[in-house]
């Protein structure tokens, strides 16, 4: 019945229809949308669709200008730079949504909890965001990465030992990043959605609830949770960039994702040491890097505008 | 205003204490030693290195005397300037140990030849950030919707979205390797100081303009503006006169986010720009796991970040003592 219940009051209400219809109002947003839709499609679809490779090496060729048949040129190892974009995008991409769906989860949780229970716990709850956020996330992640590392590495080389687990060489690496950088980005989302389950747990559809005898487990996540979907939705959209952007400084600074593996990060690193004899290597990576995070944010504004929710971020 | 001061200042300590306590048993339980990475050291030599830096204590008595050796002993702060740099020890009997990557020199002697070029860094940061973001978002807000306010949009969009690992290379290529007009790295010069603090300054720029414009309009649409107006002041009065005190506190209330942002990005800055300041030690600490030095450096990163935000927000009282109440 409950069920039923929940379902009427969706569809009694047409916000998300009135979103969408303001959404695809504004220019920009439904420009970044598509954008990111397609690049992510992309990465994903067409490296196996052309039977492009991140690794195979042309020593021969060496770093050659956008051509006809390497689209963006090549670099010093004469390998594919669209290639190697595309297979650093799956790697950005994925931190970026992975871990932004991390700092979603603990998030959410941790805020409506926080909120929902009130008094000294709320006040405990809360000083602790306040402490971690006394310093600035990339100290912080850098120290999770420092931290993480042993553990990690340990991880690949027991990974390694089976064969049939060799697609995913790497992977302690990456699964440290999702942890260090999710660790840090639920944060903010945290403290949003405090401040939304204050308000929403006065309305009297928390008390009948409450009346009818439910947990408290069950009115937060099944109650209320379910009502703050819209400045959920806009703050993880603005989270991911700047989950990419981290990712992309700490690959930058030879904390990320190591080789054989390459993010957006490593390229524009790779790149910016090259740039003096093939400078294609920087422009090419940096304007992909830097389109996504303006598609991103083009997008994460347009959806503020349209659920009409007023998050401030930082 | 005082006890508000003095409360803010209360509330550091614990919060100092936490960020103290959890950076040193995090780093100390992380398996392997700081002495792991390096080549074959025999199991004899490891027993000395670690009696010498006390690393073979329990962990409790290692964390009393670390946090001992902190402790301000002294105050004398005008021997802050006495050797080079800036003399943590002789002034206030701060002591934060010894590196363990590199062994002949103390942590107090690094951060003392290291800060102040990070620090100064930072300053010409900001002085561009708000050089430039300030004015941009002034003309801006006052000439709405013309050409003028859609370029400087445009500019602060593009100075948020093209971060400063991108536009650092870019502008060493065309300003020191294509047009050759300053050094490419190095921190010897003036002129060595130019590219690192535009690079560093434009991103918070970019914002500061953004929020300069957002604050002004906001103030523009008052009534006592329209006042103003109505009794015949001019543009110019109208605007520095009447409307940039009030709207330059969402300016005001960014720069603590700012101050941060910038010492985060002075790794990337000096990494780029070859500078040796605390920013790139405190990366290449934390890939040789000195873990003193990354302890020391954290700390002395939370200590200015708290310090400098207490700033700020004294700032942000004495502008609008409302706030005080919060």
């Amino acid at each position: 019945m409950f069920r039923r219940k929940l379902n009427n009051l969706e569809a009694g209400n047409s916000l998300g229809a009135d979103a969408w219809r303001r959404l695809r109002a504004n220019r920009a947003a439904v420009a970044g949308g598509v954008f990111v839709l397609g690049l992510a499609a992309a990465c994903i679809l067409l490296p196996p669709l052309l039977g492009l490779s991140y690794s195979e090496q042309n020593l021969a060729l060496g770093a050659t200008p956008p051509s006809v048949e390497h689209w963006l040129g090549t670099d010093i190892h004469g390998r594919d730079l669209f290639a190697r974009i595309l297979y650093g995008g799956r790697i950005s991409l994925m931190v970026g949504a992975v871990a932004s769906l991390v700092a979603l989860v603990i998030g959410v949780s941790y805020g409506a909890i926080s909120g929902y229970a009130g008094g000294r716990l709320d006040r405990a709850m809360m000083r602790v965001v306040d402490i971690i956020y006394a310093l600035p996330f990339t100290i912080f992640v850098i120290l999770m990465m420092v931290f993480l590392k042993d553990p990690m590495d340990r991880l690949d080389a027991w990974l390694r030992g089976f064969d049939w687990l060799s697609g995913l060489q790497g992977a302690g690496r990456i699964l440290g990043l999702f942890a260090a950088i999710g660790a840090v980005e639920w944060l903010t989302m945290a403290r949003i959605v405090r401040g939304q389950v204050l308000s929403i747990k006065k309305l009297d559809y928390i008390d009948a609830a409450r009346v009818l005898g439910y947990g408290p487990m069950r009115i937060i996540f099944r109650h209320i949770v379910p009502n703050l979907l819209g400045p959920v939705i806009v703050f993880t959209t603005l989270t991911i960039p700047s989950v990419i952007l981290l990712e992309s400084f700490l690959s930058f600074l030879g904390l990320g994702v190591d080789a054989p593996l390459s993010s957006w990060g490593t390229l524009i690193k790779e790149g910016a040491e090259k740039m003096e004899d093939a400078p294609w290597l920087l422009i090419g990576p940096g304007s992909i890097f830097a389109l996504t995070l303006l598609s991103l944010n083009f997008l994460g504004d347009g959806l503020r505008d349209a659920l009409d929710v007023r998050s401030g971020k930082h | 205003m005082f006890r508000f001061i003095a409360r803010r200042l209360l509330e550091t300590i614990p919060v100092l204490l936490i960020i103290l306590t959890a950076t040193f048993f995090m780093i100390r339980l992380v398996p392997g030693g700081p002495f792991t990475t390096e080549r074959a050291v025999s199991p004899e030599v490891l027993k000395n290195l670690n009696a010498y830096y006390g690393l073979d204590r329990p962990l409790g008595e290692q964390y009393a005397r670390y946090l001992w050796n902190l402790c301000p002993k002294t105050f004398a702060p005008w021997r802050l300037f006495e050797g080079d740099g800036l003399d943590l020890k002789a002034a206030f009997g701060i002591d934060l140990g010894y590196s363990t990557k590199y062994t002949n020199r103390t942590i107090n002697e690094i951060v003392a030849a290291k800060l102040p070029v990070s620090l100064e860094l930072g300053g010409w940061a900001l002085l561009v950030a708000l050089g430039v973001g300030l004015p941009l978002g002034v003309l801006a807000a006052a000439r709405r919707n013309t050409w003028l306010d859609h370029t400087a949009s445009s500019f602060a969009m593009l100075g948020i979205c093209v971060p400063t690992f991108v536009m650092g290379p870019l502008l060493v290529l065309v300003f020191a390797i294509t047009l050759r007009w300053l050094p490419s790295s190095g921190w010897y010069f003036p002129s060595d100081r130019v590219l690192p603090a535009v690079t560093l300054g434009l991103v918070y720029a970019a914002y500061i303009a953004r929020l300069t414009r957002g604050g002004l309009l906001d103030v523009l649409s008052q009534d006592y503006i329209r006042t103003a107006r109505a009794k015949g002041a001019s543009e110019l009065r109208v605007v520095f006169g009447h409307a940039l005190r009030g709207g330059l506190l969402p300016v005001v209330s960014f720069l603590g986010p700012a101050i941060a942002g910038v010492i985060s990005g002075s790794f990337v800055i000096e990494t780029i720009f070859q500078i040796p300041g605390l920013g790139r030690q405190f990366v290449e600490s934390a890939f040789n796991r000195d873990q003193p030095l990354v302890l020391g450096t954290v700390l002395l990163y939370a200590v200015l970040i708290i310090g400098l935000n207490l700033l700020v927000d004294i700032v942000q009282v004495w502008l609008n003592p409302r706030l005080k109440f919060e």
